[in-house]
């Protein structure tokens, strides 16, 4: 039997191109393996082979996501795979959105069978988990190995149309497909045991997770914005200048509180970006590009807003666990009820 | 942090590249910005015209605000 053909695709960083100077960099193919595709090369053996890599930058992708999927379609359409690759992804946001968005067209205005990775947190893994295959990685490219151990079998069963055995067995996000099998024992037996688990207060597997839907309504307008107090947040690292809180450039342990009660404009002399999850020149050049200032102490002096909070507050959005970034904002929320803040602006990188 | 934000009773706008990303994320109001590494901003315009972009962004943002929402919504441009 002839190889499986695999087209790969991989972000700047992994091609070894650059890093975030380089993000903007357009799609580009080459017949070859590149980056981590050696590694699953390896472990493919002379079941599959890359036959074509394709290289995109994540900011290009994002930005531009509907012409970067077309261009990117274009190319894979010409070797016509067996299976598409994309990732892993680990952590990245922007490329964990562009290997779910890439392996979601493919799959279905392609028709070819996908497969990417990324971990849990990364916003591509909650917005495609339920369309496509997605195995579950660490949170940094020192999962490689591992990530592809799992990802290339799944990707050979995909190719040849095989099917596959649950989530937990084959390490992918469950995708909510449910299908039939015999069960060992009847459900009225299985639904006892479980309860007797729960009431025990023993661990027990549920057989049907209910979805976490946490969605919060969106509160009612602002009605007077001329007397408003309106505060800005970011979650694009903007901090005074020397970043005198040391917030991590990613994965942030903590958030800044900053009284710009005398401030009309952020200078490259005064502030600057603590965030290495983007390319930094243009936000350390002037943060106003980041966070407006100086346009809403304009808006202010006009009388179009009551007034710009005295304080703002950051954090840098890259890598940071949801877990941290909700604990902040709760804090922060907090505070800006205490201070009678009426609507906040929050800006994202 | 938008949604947290949110859940504290505060109004909130959210001004974002990535719009899909700001969707899963849950935010309410949403104004689509120009790039990544300068969402309020645009190196390639001379200071002035930079600032007026700026604003009119601004001005989108609160404009989102004093709108009342059923759900999810983009501001589009």
């Amino acid at each position: 039997m002839s190889k499986i053909r695999v087209v790969h695709y991989i972000n700047q960083f992994f091609a070894g191109i650059g890093g975030e100077e380089k993000a903007d960099h357009k799609p580009e193919i080459r017949e070859e393996v590149v980056g981590p595709g050696m590694e699953f090369n390896k472990q493919f053996g002379d079941d599959a082979e890359i036959v074509a890599t394709i290289i995109c930058g994540d900011s290009y992708f994002n930005e531009n996501l509907e012409e970067a999927k077309a261009e990117v379609m274009e190319m894979i359409k010409k070797y016509n795979p067996d299976i598409f690759i994309a990732g892993p992804a680990f952590n990245a946001g922007r490329y964990g959105v562009a290997c779910g968005t890439i392996t979601d067209a493919v799959q279905n205005e392609l028709n070819i069978p996908v497969l990417t990775g990324m971990y849990e947190e990364n916003p591509g893994a909650d917005m495609f988990k339920k369309n496509v295959y997605i195995v579950a990685t660490k949170n940094s490219a020192a999962g490689m190995r591992k990530a592809v151990k799992v990802m290339a079998p799944l990707a050979l069963k995909l190719a040849r149309g095989e099917s596959l055995d649950s989530p937990e067995e084959e390490g992918y996000f469950p995708r909510g497909i449910r299908r039939n099998y015999f069960a060992e024992e009847r459900g009225s037996k299985r639904a006892v045991d479980m309860l007797i688990k729960k009431l025990k207060g023993e661990k027990f597997v549920t057989e049907f997770p209910m979805p976490d839907f946490d969605k919060v309504e969106p509160n009612p307008a602002v009605k007077d914005l001329a007397n408003a107090k309106i505060a800005l947040v970011t979650s694009g690292g903007i901090v005074p200048k020397s970043n005198p809180d040391h917030i991590e450039s990613s994965s942030a342990s903590k958030y800044g509180k900053y009284d710009i009660e005398n401030v009309t404009d952020l200078t490259d002399e005064t502030y600057e970006t603590a965030h290495g999850g983007y390319d930094p020149v243009y936000a350390n050049e002037d943060s106003d590009r980041v966070l407006p200032v100086d346009v809403l102490r304009d808006l202010e002096k006009e009388g179009t807003i009551g007034k710009l909070h005295r304080y703002f507050y950051t954090t840098t959005g890259n890598g940071t666990a949801v877990a941290s970034s909700k604990a902040f904002a709760a804090e922060i929320a907090k505070e800006l009820v205490a201070d009678g803040v009426n609507a906040v602006i929050l800006t994202s990188t | 942090m938008v949604k947290e934000i949110e859940r504290a009773g505060i109004p909130v706008v959210h001004m974002c590249t990535v719009v899909p990303i700001s969707l899963t994320v849950g935010a309410n109001r949403i104004v689509p910005t120009i790039a990544i590494p300068y969402p309020l901003g645009n190196p390639s315009l001379d200071a002035g015209d930079e600032k007026a972009l700026r604003r009119k962004l601004v001005e989108q943002a609160l404009a989102a605000l004093e709108t009342e929402v059923e759900g999810q919504t983009v501001f589009e441009n």
